[in-house]
């Protein structure tokens, strides 16, 4: 019953963040703020581990073609749809949900554990408008985030494959542009704005609707991570098997 | 003028308030005071609309809330200031900003007119020069400004403050409850206190609700609260050896 009351309150939570909206002159700075924080915040790290996880993918694939009459390019071939269709995704969609998901719950939390929102309320602001909506829209840029870590999880890739002697760089750029099919990236994207979407919002709900102090704040970030995460996950699964397999 | 009619409001099977009937007045500082358990926030919170509640009705000036559309409550909630028990200020933003913050939300005002205003107010709460200061580098007693600061900034009609006092010294304590009164007389606020602070009663309760077990117990002012030889009130008010003093001086004054 837990679970069907929180799913109900989840989705009435999406249509409340659509109402009354708050001032523009107010939400651009919310929004502006929220994209530092959570767009350009994130950077970093996407590019550090989609750098180096590239570079593992390529090595395990390189390592794992033993036999001698599959051509080398295929190491660059595995680490492209690897990257594009899984990695920079859904992986890094994980990575986020501990990053930012715990982020955007502490922080929505915090303010709730300290009244913020009911000073909110008591001004008439909605609340839901004011603290999720932004978030909603700073996170219609994560493709552009996803964007960089293929570039970088296929850069990765190529580093690795040349400076660990695994194929030549001919190779790899023969294998990264083999049977490419667009639509693949076409399908990463929906993907992407998908879990844009489950990261800007279950965090904010477990944060909004949370209860207790600031040790409840703490269990709810963890709580959120978890869901935020089965949810990408499902919905992987859910939107490969509508997307591809049809 | 707030009217407040046989309000009842239950949490699941507790019955929280039973039935609170009052009004509290123009102009003046309005308390409500009771034990811990007693409804006093419960109370507080469905005067802000924060919680519904079953049964009774509040109205804010001859309007009755829970009858107003979405548009007119958002309207009424323009209209009320409140200071919270924790200050609950904006932590993202300096105090100026916090100060500032309803304006932006709720005039058309260009910025050097809320400039000029939340100047204003913050030389009302004797914060001159607390502008790009945030609100963790502020004492207690300063958040407790800033934070009535934001409640007047935007003239409101009510102003409610959940235990003001709580966690500050004695001086600082008068000096925000002495604040609250000057501000009330001054804009002809309709002022709404929720507090366990004895000397608050003393010094500012010019309308006094007792409440007790979800239901009213006792009203009327600090001057009969000295007079009044109703038990439930004289236990929790007289509870201390000091007012037992001061209760008994006053009396042999007045007799």
């Amino acid at each position: 019953m837990t679970y069907l009351h929180n799913i109900g309150a989840y989705f009435l939570m999406i249509v409340e963040m659509f109402r009354k909206p708050t001032k523009w002159s107010v939400m651009k700075q919310l929004i502006l703020k929220d994209i530092d924080d959570l767009i350009i915040g994130s950077l970093g790290i996407v590019a550090f581990i989609a750098f180096f996880v590239g570079g593992v993918v390529t090595i395990q694939t390189a390592l794992n073609i033993d036999n001698p009459l599959i051509p080398k390019y295929l190491v660059g071939f595995a680490t492209r749809q690897s990257i594009i269709l899984e990695f920079a995704p859904t992986f890094i969609s994980i990575v986020m949900a501990g990053k930012v998901g715990s982020f955007i719950t502490s922080s929505i939390g915090t303010m709730r554990v300290t009244e913020q929102i009911d000073a909110l309320e008591v001004m008439g602001i909605n609340s839901l408008n004011y603290l999720v909506f932004p978030k909603f829209i700073s996170l219609m840029l994560y493709p552009f985030v996803i964007s960089i870590a293929m570039f970088l999880g296929i850069l990765g890739g190529m580093a690795a494959c040349v400076y660990g002697g695994f194929s030549s760089l001919d190779d790899y750029i023969v294998g990264i542009q083999m049977d490419f099919i667009p639509f693949h990236i076409t399908y990463a994207f929906i993907k992407t704005f998908a879990f844009a979407f489950i990261l800007a919002t279950i965090p904010s709900f477990h944060g909004y609707y949370m209860k207790g102090g600031a040790l409840e704040v703490g269990k709810a970030s963890t709580t959120a991570f978890v869901w935020t995460s089965v949810v990408i996950i499902l919905l992987n699964y859910l939107l490969t098997q509508m997307l591809l397999s049809a | 003028m707030i009217e407040v009619k046989d309000l009842q409001k239950s949490f699941g099977e507790a019955h929280i308030l039973k039935g609170i009937t009052t009004t509290f007045e123009k102009g003046k500082t309005n308390l409500i005071i009771g034990q811990s358990g007693s409804g006093k926030t419960v109370f507080l919170k469905c005067l802000l609309g924060l919680f519904d509640y079953e049964e009774g009705s509040i109205a804010y000036d001859g309007h009755i809330f829970s009858k107003l559309t979405e548009d007119e409550k958002r309207n009424m909630r323009a209209k009320i200031g409140m200071v919270f028990q924790g200050s609950a200020l904006f932590d993202s933003m300096t105090i100026a900003e916090n100060v500032m913050f309803p304006l932006q939300m709720f005039t058309k005002q260009s910025k050097s007119e809320m400039q000029d205003r939340v100047d204003f107010v913050l030389k009302r709460v004797n914060l001159p020069d607390a502008h790009n200061k945030m609100p963790s580098e502020a004492s207690g007693g300063m958040q407790k400004r800033v934070a009535i600061a934001r409640a007047i900034v935007n003239k409101p009609r009510y102003l409610f403050c959940d235990e003001p006092n709580s966690g500050l010294d004695p001086k600082t304590a008068i000096v925000i409850d002495n604040l609250i009164k000057e501000i009330t007389e001054e804009y002809q606020i309709t002022t709404v206190i929720n507090s366990h602070d004895m000397n608050s009663v003393m010094e500012i309760g010019e309308k006094i609700v007792f409440l007790k077990d979800g239901l009213k117990a006792w009203e009327g002012s600090k001057e009969t609260i000295f007079r009044t030889d109703n038990e439930v009130v004289t236990d929790f008010v007289y509870s201390s050896n000091l007012f037992k003093k001061v209760r008994k001086m006053y009396l042999e004054e007045n007799s």
